[in-house]
């Protein structure tokens, strides 16, 4: 027997890291070479990144990917964050689970400190090729250079080689290594993958130098820091057993009450003896003395007593405004028609942690109309690319019903079509992804809940806009008969009869009889130029109030001709505009000097004093504008229009009534 | 064609219309032109000449609407064309008409539907016919055989007489787009009816098996809903000849129509329905009565078959007990046929069986 049980233990061997690595590729994200390659810059330009807001810093990174030969890539990320010290370099790059992450409760890229170390791993099982680290403290003259392996057997760093060497960086880290991947264009690229970087960081600046050699550079949109995130202890709703276990034999405390509420947040010493009394474990007993039994026990209580939701300044989302200004910093060139304000959600809580749900919604103009509309992805500020099925997000936006809000959908539900993207970001101390390589959220009911909720609010916002251009689409009709083709007939019929072209000022007031306000805003030379047309169609001159919603202090007064009659909380303008004849056009124009282009795209334009009916393009003033005197002026209704003869049938021009026939 | 009277009348005409328009502007209106509705609801019977006519319904076609706007516009650009072209001494066919408003502007036409449309509303509200305005059809290339002899004014003014069943091939003789007097004269005829058929491949058969000698007919070819040049030939033939004219067609409802625009005028013409149709003219078939009664291969019918035969219903045009009959019955069937399907019996079936039975009970051969 014991000769067989020898035989046994030669094949009992420990199984290395690396066979592991090798059997879990695919959720480390190296499954294929086109991802692997992805999943190299991604590692590090998450710790980049993550390195920069640790410190404070603008990040500005640089990605270079060189191809070596057939299948192996040199990739080269070099960020500007504060350095990493001399005896730590090994470890953070070559030592898988090392990190200052794990044991944390805050909202960070990187979560458990596989990432880069794996990236090393994947590298030289491929190429057979050390990663090259150079990193510079600011206190440091020198940077210090090593070649790293990772010693797949006892997960240790290998250095092969090290160098203090000159760098012209203050600080800063460089990471370079030889990986066999495939470099793609097009979709899930690291092109694509940067510009979604570049959408969620928009005070990042990203230099990317791909194979082909075309450098590209995502600048910033925005010179202001996202808030630096708090830790946060973990709150007591999510905790499983072991971590409260191990939690309690490492504590500090000696008593059950005070490592209660030292360890956790919302736990005061009334909720900490609140719950040993239900749990029936003694208040004063020693936290590293604790049984499972116990243990098991104080997570019932907790269940049953009342703690207050997690503290959620631990969180950091982007915001609607650099959301807005992501979106529109990466879109370029492609002009798009609307962008819905974003939507920023209250923080809710799922198993104890804090998450926040950001949507955006960008629609119309230049983009692809036939297709599906496009869905941006992020987690803590990370775009994810793969595993779009899976996710929560996508699942979120199938659930909602799109054709309410002027999208295609069939059925109602699926990924809705139409000129739009979708932007979607998820903030969490933990965010549950369904696997290690991070591509997908995990279906937690409240967090789908919670992005459904942000979805259909931004997507009313786009609903709004678009009933707004609908209207006035309407009108755009009858003001293209009046502008543009009856001086045409005019102009015709006079010259078939040979007389002067006759005065078409009758006819048209008759068609439209409104009076029509057009709007716009252009930027130009760091300008804004506002032009309000109000065009008077109607048979009698008219006088209103216009009011818009402008800072006054940045109007330049030298371009505003027209002076307010009253300003309001230094933004709530009126004019009284006094006599407009009919079928004259009046323009009221300025320029604002000093505000950013994006802070001002769209003009919000009221009018008053005047019968709201016979106005189109603007609304009337709403009663929150709390102006006094708010009353339309006493003027006669006009005299009714001649309506054709009785009974007058339009002629049917829609010529399917009379082609029935064939 | 030489700029002639009926040309001058034209210019008139269509000055007039302009000087509307433009004495509506000039006095501050909505431009507007009144049009009888183009509708089946607009079409009454003429007992004076038997065949439908528009009735007094009037639409607006006014710029208070984008559309009707477009409209006038064209109308102004579409006068000034007919003008220039009857001044120029220049004709147009109406897709050359089409083309020419890609340089209209606001004005183009998007469909040439829409310009055929507008040359018939000119017709309308002046009373002159489109060659008036010098705008002609495509050649449609329906064609004719029989025992008829044409004299006919060539394109180098000559006069030709053929005879469309000596003179011709197996194609026949071709209906060009004018078959007014001043281009065409029947001298001779030696048939004793007229059989108008829908579809090429039926023409073809009764070629083939000498129909046209063996029954004295003068076989016609439609090619789907007749241009007005055929339905004109056709009447002419009728009056001038004193020939009986019969119909044969598909049996689906679309068929039913080709006979109606031929025998009661077309809803879209019908202000020449006393020049285009043939009131006498009567349907041969196929029917859903003889789906029934020959027993043919039929297909289902298709929810636009079903649809059409609902509007029949209340087209006034069909409202007589045999077309209530027949188009309630292939409802009730819910089936139709192709006049081909007689083939199932063999070739010489449709020529030996077929329509010396349907024409011996109509009376038209004895």
């Amino acid at each position: 027997m014991s000769s067989i049980a020898h035989e046994l233990a030669k094949k009992q061997k420990e199984i290395s890291v690396s066979e592991f690595f090798e059997k879990n590729k695919q959720i480390l994200g190296f499954d294929s070479l086109t991802r692997a390659l992805i999943t190299s810059v991604k590692e590090a330009v998450d710790n980049s990144l993550d390195a920069c807001e640790d410190a404070s810093v603008l990040p500005d990174l640089m990605v270079k990917v060189e191809k070596v030969e057939n299948n192996e890539y040199r990739v080269t990320v070099e960020d500007n964050g504060p350095g990493i010290v001399k005896k730590q370099v090994p470890n953070v790059f070559a030592r898988l689970l090392y990190g200052s992450r794990f044991h944390t409760r805050a909202q960070r890229r990187g979560q458990q400190g596989i990432g880069v170390s794996a990236v090393v791993m994947y590298g030289q099982l491929t190429t057979g090729k050390a990663a090259k680290v150079r990193s510079k403290i600011s206190d440091e003259d020198v940077a210090y250079e090593c070649e790293l392996i990772l010693d797949t057997k006892k997960n240790r760093p290998d250095i092969i080689k090290e160098d203090f060497v000159i760098w012209d960086r203050v600080h800063g880290t460089s990471f370079q290594i030889h990986v066999k991947g495939k470099y793609i264009t097009g979709k899930q690229s690291i092109f694509e993958y940067l510009k979604g970087v570049a959408i969620v960081n928009p005070h990042a600046k990203i230099t990317f130098v791909p194979p082909e050699g075309n450098t590209v550079v995502f600048e910033r949109a925005t010179e202001q820091m996202p808030p630096p995130t708090k830790e946060i202890k973990p709150h007591p709703e999510g905790v499983e057993l072991g971590e409260l276990l191990s939690m309690a034999k490492y504590t500090e405390s000696l008593k059950m009450t005070s490592f209660l509420n030292n360890e956790f947040s919302r736990i005061s010493y009334r909720v900490a003896r609140e719950i040993c009394e239900l749990a029936g474990v003694a208040p004063d007993a020693r936290p590293d003395k604790l049984s499972l039994e116990e243990a098991g026990a104080i997570l019932e209580a907790i269940k049953k007593v009342k703690i207050m939701a997690p503290e959620t300044d631990c969180l950091s989302p982007i915001g609607e405004t650099l959301i807005r200004k992501g979106l529109k910093n990466v879109l370029g060139g492609l002009k798009a028609e609307f962008y819905a304000p974003p939507i920023t959600r209250e923080p809710k809580v799922f198993a104890g942690n804090p998450f926040i749900v950001e949507v955006g919604i960008v629609y119309g103009g230049e983009l692809c109309k036939e297709e599906p509309v496009q869905i941006l992805r992020f987690a803590n500020r990370v775009p994810l690319m793969y595993q779009q099925g899976a996710c929560a997000i996508t699942q979120a936006i199938e659930a909602v019903d799109w054709r309410r809000y002027g999208l295609e959908q069939r059925g109602g539900q699926g990924i809705p079509f139409g000129p739009a993207i979708v932007l979607v970001h998820v903030a969490s101390t933990k965010i549950p992804f369904t696997s290690e390589s991070k591509e997908a959220v995990a279906n937690i009911p409240e967090i789908k809940e919670e992005i459904e909720l942000a979805l259909k609010h931004c997507a009313r916002r786009l609903k709004t806009h678009l009933n707004k251009a609908a209207k006035k689409g309407k009108a755009k009709v009858k003001f293209e008969i009046v502008q543009d083709i009856i001086p045409m007939i005019a102009e015709k019929s006079a010259k078939i009869v040979g007389k002067p072209v006759p005065d078409i000022a009758g006819t048209i007031t008759k068609i439209m009889n409104v009076v029509w306000i057009d709007d716009s805003v252009t930027f130009e030379k760091k300008k804004h130029h506002i032009s309000v047309k109000i065009f008077n169609y109607t048979p009698k001159s008219k006088a209103l109030h216009l009011h818009m919603l402008v800072p006054y202090d940045k109007i330049d007064q030298k371009s505003l001709e027209v002076k307010p009659i009253e300003i309001r909380e230094g933004n709530k303008i009126t004019w009284d505009l006094k006599r407009i004849s009919s079928t004259e056009v009046y323009e009221l124009a300025f320029d604002l000097v000093g505000v950013p282009q994006e802070q001002y795209d769209d003009n919000e334009v009221y009018v008053s004093h005047i019968d709201p009916a016979s106005v189109i393009g603007v609304e009337v003033l709403p009663g929150d504008w709390d102006l006094e005197h708010l009353k339309i002026t006493e003027e006669g209704p006009d005299e009714p229009l001649e309506e054709g003869e009785e009974g007058e049938v339009d002629y049917d021009e829609s010529a399917e009534v009379v082609k029935n026939e064939e | 064609m030489k700029n002639n009277e009926r040309h001058l009348r034209a210019v008139d005409r269509l000055t007039d219309l302009a000087g509307e328009v433009y004495d509506q502007i000039d006095s501050g209106k909505i431009p507007k032109m009144m049009i009888p509705l183009r509708t089946k609801g607009n079409i009454r019977f003429d007992p004076k000449s038997n065949v439908w006519k528009y009735g007094k319904a009037m639409g607006a076609r006014t710029a208070k609407k984008l559309t009707g706007a477009q409209m006038l516009l064209r109308t102004m650009y579409m006068l000034e064309f007919i003008e220039d072209m009857i001044k120029d001494n220049k004709s147009s066919t109406l897709r050359e008409m089409y083309y020419i408003s890609e340089g209209w502007a606001k004005a183009k036409f998007s469909t040439q539907d829409e310009s055929n449309m507008l040359a018939e509303d000119l017709e309308i509200i002046t009373t002159c016919m489109r060659e008036d305005f010098k705008l002609r059809p495509e050649e449609d290339g329906a064609r004719v055989i029989g025992n008829v002899t044409i004299q006919e004014i060539d394109r180098k003014g000559k006069k030709k007489k053929i005879n469309c069943r000596d003179d011709v091939g197996d194609s026949g003789y071709g209906i060009p787009y004018n078959v007014e007097k001043e281009k065409i004269e029947f001298i001779d005829c030696d048939a004793d009816f007229i059989i108008a058929i829908e579809t090429g491949g039926m023409f073809d058969r009764l070629v083939e098996n000498k129909f046209d000698e063996d029954s004295h007919a003068v076989l016609v070819h439609l090619k789907g809903q007749p241009a007005r040049s055929t339905r004109r030939f056709i009447k002419r033939l009728h009056e001038e000849m004193k020939l009986p004219v019969c119909t044969f067609t598909d049996g689906d409802p679309w068929s039913f129509r080709i006979h109606a625009s031929l025998a009661y005028g077309a809803i879209k013409t019908a202000h020449l329905s006393e020049l285009l149709a043939t009131p006498t003219a009567e349907f041969i078939g196929i029917t859903a009565s003889d789906i029934l009664n020959y027993e043919l291969p039929t297909d289902k019918l298709n929810d636009k078959d079903i649809a059409a035969l609902n509007a029949e219903k209340t087209d006034p045009r069909f409202n007589d007990e045999f077309w209530k009959q027949e188009i309630d019955l292939m409802l009730e069937i819910n089936k139709k046929a192709e006049q081909q399907a007689l083939a199932k019996y063999g070739l010489d079936y449709v020529t030996d069986k077929y329509l010396p039975e349907k024409l011996t009970e109509m009376g038209i051969i004895k």
